[in-house]
């Protein structure tokens, strides 16, 4: 009988165990969309802001086709070529905005104070957003690692959690964000 | 925005992270944002209306030193209705691994997590043996930041994952724009801390002290910080303890004023920084800088750009350092220059906007905070009611 006690006492702790662990996972999966939302709706803000400046006329003929192209590039990229065009976009902007006189040039057109306010604000930001989703990919693919989750199949047909690799350095003159790695190097 | 701010340490103890909180929360109100922290805090200390108190913090042997944290039922279920009160947007957890308020917060709590890093001590036994339980309240934070390129350095090697850096901020106009006092002035070198605590480096500056003295006939030392004076000085020749003077605990006002008067500030600090605070406030205030090569303040000066840096317990050198730059008065006057111009970076203006960006891009897309009343037994087989 006791042993019979035993063996149920020792399915029920196995269970809450899987159900926490499961809890654990979900909201790691929940955490890891959000992460992602976010990295989405700064890279587009950003885009949208070189786009916006590309076709204000406040850059040179040749400046605007060259940060028109990659921002575009980068808005309407698929999935498998998004890091790839982002990163385009980045190495762009920098090209663009790689001495503070054209900064300038910009800052003094009618409206460009505002413009490039925004711009400096969304190259600061897409760097903050990607590592804070790297930073959640790394921890839901370590428990999705471990061999209780394997086991059971916790995961379920949620997809292995991808990191997202792209080249985030902004351009010198846009006032890099201080003492980031950015900062330091 | 609604923000929740969690502090790990007795609001009535002075201390660099509490500081830190306290300025933030004035800066965040000053902005329109609704702020609440959350802090242990003795009954009777009197409280600005933005903290909320968790209770007293018991102390308790932890790391080598008496700590005074908070933890157990009754905190974990005061941080549970702060929590369901304040119905936050995001909240900010300082500390997240010393076992106490952020710990448990980080533990009771779902939604937009922000937590800060601000030590970087080495990995301690009892991170490693908690690692398992820790783990699973860590991974619910959506973003981590570190107050140094060195406090980030640590903490990916602990914890895995990622953090962006963001330093401490000051309030760069308030040292700025500080009346120097005319008996402070005039060959000064400045100390700020505990006097009776040795990584704060007074011995090593102590001794320093008789070449320095020797050298040049006029300096004099203020030190402004408690601990027993007169043990600080016992090896001192006696005819010199008269040019060492001792202020005692001095507020605000006065640490800028003495920042502003003295010609060096000097931080000889052996150990156990992850920032430098004083180093920034001493810029601010247009002292020249010279301080041990610690990471930490190495990075603060910009690599010795801002300031000037000797190597770490090395009195000799320090002496050396500090004669030579109160001889020149051209080099004084560069170091302040270039700090005055480095330290804007620092200004709450800048660190703010910094905070307030980490803040905004985990609320996009994601809940408000709530209570995480996953971790409670029922729920956890099932039974709770959604």
């Amino acid at each position: 009988m006791s042993t019979l006690i035993w063996i149920a006492v020792a399915l029920v702790v196995i269970a809450v165990y899987l159900s926490w662990t499961a809890g654990r996972l979900d909201r790691l999966h929940s955490r890891l969309d959000a992460a992602r939302a976010a990295l989405d709706a700064q890279l587009l803000r950003r885009a949208s802001v070189a786009q916006e400046l590309a076709t204000a006329g406040v850059l040179d003929p040749a400046a605007s086709i060259v940060l028109y192209q990659a921002a575009h590039a980068a808005r309407q990229s698929e999935e498998e070529h998004r890091e790839v065009a982002e990163s385009e976009l980045s190495q762009a902007l920098r090209a663009v905005f790689e001495d503070s006189a054209q900064a300038e040039a910009v800052r003094e057109a009618p409206g460009g104070e505002e413009a490039l306010g925004e711009l400096t604000e969304a190259v600061r930001r897409v760097p903050m957003a990607r590592r804070f989703h790297n930073d959640a990919v790394r921890a839901a693919r370590a428990l999705r690692r471990h061999r209780t989750v394997r086991w059971f199949r916790l995961a379920g047909h949620a997809p292995f959690p991808l990191a997202f690799e792209m080249d985030d350095e902004p351009p010198a003159a846009l006032g890099r964000v201080p003492g980031t790695e950015e900062a330091e190097r | 925005m609604r923000i929740g701010i969690v502090c790990p340490y007795s609001w009535d103890v002075p201390g660099g992270v509490q500081f830190h909180i306290r300025d933030l929360a004035d800066h965040l109100i000053r902005r329109g944002h609704q702020v609440s922290v959350l802090a242990p805090a003795d009954d009777e200390t009197p409280l600005p209306p933005y903290v909320v108190s968790a209770g007293r913090a018991v102390p308790v042997p932890y790391n080598g030193s008496v700590a005074r944290l908070n933890f157990g039922f009754l905190s974990a279920a005061r941080v549970r209705r702060w929590l369901h009160d304040g119905a936050f947007d995001v909240i900010h957890i300082h500390e997240p691994t010393s076992p106490s308020l952020g710990l448990l917060a980080c533990w009771a709590a779902q939604g937009p997590i922000v937590a800060t890093f601000h030590t970087s001590n080495p990995r301690s036994r009892a991170m490693i043996a908690a690692y398992p339980i820790l783990q699973p309240a860590l991974e619910k934070i959506s973003a981590r930041i570190a107050v140094s390129e060195y406090a980030r350095r640590t903490l990916v090697e602990h914890l895995g994952g990622d953090a962006v850096v963001i330093p401490n901020g000051v309030d760069v106009d308030f040292f700025a724009d500080a009346e120097p006092k005319e008996e402070w002035r005039g060959e000064t070198i400045g100390f700020i801390g505990r006097i009776d605590e040795p990584r704060k480096g007074l011995p090593v500056l102590m001794r320093a002290l008789p070449k320095i003295f020797e050298a040049r006939p006029g300096v004099r030392l203020l030190i402004a910080g408690r601990g027993d004076e007169k043990e600080a000085v016992a090896d001192l020749p006696a005819p010199l303890r008269e040019r060492v003077e001792f202020l005692g605990m001095v507020s605000d006002e006065d640490k800028a004023r003495l920042l502003r008067s003295v010609d060096v500030y000097v931080a000889p600090n052996t150990g156990g920084e992850s920032f430098g605070i004083i180093l920034v406030e001493a810029m601010s205030a247009g002292a020249a800088v010279l301080a041990s090569d610690l990471d930490a303040f190495a990075q603060v000066l910009d690599g010795g750009a801002a300031g000037e840096l000797f190597a770490n317990e090395d009195a000799d050198a320090l002496a050396a350092a500090a004669v030579r730059l109160l001889g020149d008065e051209k080099r004084l006057a560069e170091l302040r220059a270039r700090g005055s111009r480095h330290v804007r970076r620092f200004d709450w203006s800048t660190v703010g906007a910094d905070i307030l960006a980490v803040y905004e891009t985990v609320t996009d897309g994601a809940a408000s905070v709530a209570a995480d009343d996953r971790t409670r037994l029922w729920a956890r087989l099932g039974l709770a009611r959604d």
